[in-house]
């Protein structure tokens, strides 16, 4: 088992034939993922990476009956595209693109809970299953199919996760990206609960970092909630306040959000912290060994 | 993006809001002449600029004395406003704002911010005005009444639970509705991140009126906000973090003397705490983004080195779609190009990462390669003292 996606999802692209759909579709197809085609309006009826083109996310539904979207639409026209995947009946959003308003995910947000659709991001490097499919940006050789499931508010820092529990022999189930927005659509919370439940995962890593109280929400939930051993870094402890560090989200204001504040939460609640991400690694196979 | 208070006032009073009568000034010349506009017997001079804490410096003035308003616009215009939140370069006066004085019976704080948890829109208001908000939710959060608004909620919401904290009469209580409502009205509209009226205060006239607003504007909503986009004013922020916005880099000056550059905001942030982990001192949060090609290394190279603290530089990537060879080529030719003279201590992670430490060896540069973070961390703080 692996939470999210598998080798049976079958996924659209929106945003299929720019430089950024194009790209990381074909290493997706490569990685083995069932890319079945994708939305560009205007393109119906064409043919890119040797699959076809649909005006829109209803036409590609009825088409190729895919459950889930990856979204590399440009910020500004991200709305409705995501509430046009929503009312189509896509069941797993996707959204890589970078830079949507607060205020347009405030009202994505509330469209896709009436409608009972999972939105993963926005700004997130995705979601994999490794050997199975790679709905995302993030280099598939660094995975290896196994035990940890990883969860992050980080691209790059995913990576480093990844790499060292490969090296160390544990491989992952799946890794999830939730993105560094103020109001992604799936939280660390959700995204545990699916962990907790999975089967092969048998030890879950959390990368925090500044910016909000999505972690301490989830120490508290692990405190009760969560049986698996859990590792958990949190970037940003020598981040200035009232300062936006890259991430719309990644900011100290009113001296709220500070990793102290956060791994002490997480210390709380009984979660084996490391300070440097350098360890995560070997901190999560000495948990999942002993 | 932040507004001058000018400029957030301007916006209220859009907005239907009720502030007290103001002018804005750039010149000396102007003040004199637009003076004239105000009634009443005495005013309220305040300095324009991005920061808090204008009274405690001077910044703000209340005089009977039109004459004491001319020499407070002389003593700041062109002048830099320096405190604890402006850092040491402070910055630069180049608007005063004289408003009419008003009457002040009760202080209020009004504010609303996007509130990650409940996903929504929280409205505050509190008692305890004219006073620092985040030392009133620390000190006696029961001063603070909220409500939530969601998106879909945002033409009809009940305010009841603030006009009760804050104890209005019913005239009160239609003027603070029509605030609120105009307040919530410019927040969806206008794509705000937060908004402060602080103090909201009650005058002789037992009505309600805004007399110092705070706004800042979603960086993300701006390509839909073109008249906000005008307002913005470059001088009031950091020259090398505009510079590196122009090249799509994300970068903030830190006080330390180790450069970085990183690609990833998790990971640039992770580097610097590492940094700190090792005993060293950052010099900037930098994240080059995806693309990582000579051009833009050099840049970021420019933007680092033009901090005269750096001392040396830490470049961590971690290549996942771009080849860490074709990283490490841009890497020795931007450093030839800049003409770096400091150690720079590289840790390519990735795809072809043997091949790319060849590269960095074989250059006759002073550039080190690193196996992984802890020891690339440990190698910048040796050559940062």
């Amino acid at each position: 088992m692996s939470i999210l996606i598998d080798k049976n999802t079958n996924v659209i692209c929106q945003g299929f034939t720019g430089s950024q759909g194009t790209l990381h579709c074909s290493q997706a197809i490569d990685y083995g993922t069932n890319i079945l085609g994708g939305v560009t309006p205007g393109k119906g009826g064409q043919t890119h990476l040797d699959l076809p083109v649909f005006n829109s996310v209803q036409d590609a539904k009825i088409a190729t009956d895919a459950n889930a979207s990856i979204i590399f639409v440009p910020a500004k026209f991200c709305k409705p595209s995501i509430m046009e995947a929503i009312k189509s009946g896509i069941e797993l959003i996707i959204c890589i693109t970078e830079g949507i308003p607060t205020l347009d995910m405030l009202e994505i947000r509330e469209l896709a809970d009436r409608e009972g659709v999972r939105i993963i991001g926005p700004n997130c490097p995705g979601v994999i299953t490794p050997g199975e499919c790679k709905l995302g940006i993030m280099p598939g050789f660094i995975h290896s199919p196994g035990k940890v499931g990883i969860v992050s508010r980080s691209g790059t820092l995913t990576y480093e996760a990844v790499d060292q529990t490969t090296k160390v022999g544990l491989g992952q189930s799946t890794c999830v990206g939730i993105g560094g927005d103020p109001l992604p659509g799936t939280s660390f919370i959700d995204v545990l609960e699916l962990f907790e439940e999975d089967s092969q995962t048998e030890g879950i890593v959390m990368v925090g970092e500044i910016g909000g109280s999505a972690e301490e929400e989830a120490a508290e939930y692990i405190k009760h909630n969560v049986s698996k051993p859990v590792v958990g870094y949190i970037a940003g402890v020598s981040a200035p306040p009232g300062k936006r560090m890259g991430h719309a989200g990644a900011i100290i204001s009113g001296g709220k959000g500070t990793a102290e504040d956060k791994f002490s939460a997480l210390e709380n609640a009984g979660v084996r912290t490391v300070k440097s991400p350098s360890e995560i690694g070997k901190t999560i196979l000495e948990e999942i060994s002993s | 993006m932040n507004l001058h208070e000018y400029q957030s006032k301007q916006l209220l009073e859009n907005y239907g809001l009720p502030t007290a009568k103001s002018v804005v000034a750039f010149s000396l010349e102007e003040v004199t002449n637009l003076v004239k506009d105000l009634n009443g017997s005495e005013f309220v001079a305040k300095v324009q600029v991005h920061a808090g804490g204008r009274g405690k410096l001077g910044g703000v003035k209340i005089t009977k004395d039109i004459n004491e308003i001319k020499k407070f616009a002389q003593d700041w215009l062109g002048k830099k406003f320096v405190n604890h939140q402006t850092g040491e370069e402070g910055k630069p006066v180049s608007a005063i704002m004289i408003a009419e004085s008003t009457n002040i019976k009760t202080e209020f704080y009004l504010g609303a911010v996007i509130d990650r948890s409940s996903q929504s829109l929280v409205v505050m208001a509190s008692p305890e005005g004219g006073m620092d908000i985040e030392k009133v939710a620390e000190e006696s959060p029961d001063k603070i009444f909220k409500i939530n608004i969601k998106n879909e909620q945002k033409e009809e919401f009940d305010i009841n639970p603030l006009v009760n904290g804050l104890g209005l009469s019913s005239n009160q209580t239609l003027e603070f509705k029509k605030i609120v409502d105009g307040l919530v009205n410019l927040f969806f509209q206008k794509d705000l991140s937060l908004i402060e009226i602080n103090p909201l205060v009650i005058d002789q006239n037992d009505s309600l009126k805004c007399l110092d607003a705070k706004i800042n504007i979603d960086e993300n909503a701006l390509f839909r906000q073109e008249d906000l986009l005008k307002l913005r004013d470059y001088s009031q922020e950091n020259q090398k973090e505009i510079e590196a916005a122009k090249w799509d880099l994300n970068y903030v000056a830190l006080d330390g003397n180790i450069g970085c550059m990183v690609n990833g905001a998790g990971l640039a942030m992770a580097t610097m705490d590492i940094i700190k982990l090792s005993g060293g001192f950052p010099a900037n949060f930098l994240d080059v983004g995806g693309t990582v090609d000579k051009e833009r290394v050099a840049e970021a190279f420019k933007i680092i080195l033009s901090d005269e603290n750096v001392k040396s530089v830490l470049i961590n990537i971690f290549g996942g779609i771009v080849r860490c060879d074709v990283v490490a080529s841009g890497i020795v030719s931007a450093v030839s190009e800049v003409g770096v003279d400091i150690p720079v201590i590289v840790r390519l992670k990735g795809n072809n990462s043997e091949e790319a430490k060849q590269i960095l060896a074989e250059s006759d540069l002073n550039i080190i390669s690193a196996d992984d973070l802890s020891s690339a961390a440990e190698l910048a703080v040796k050559n940062s003292k």
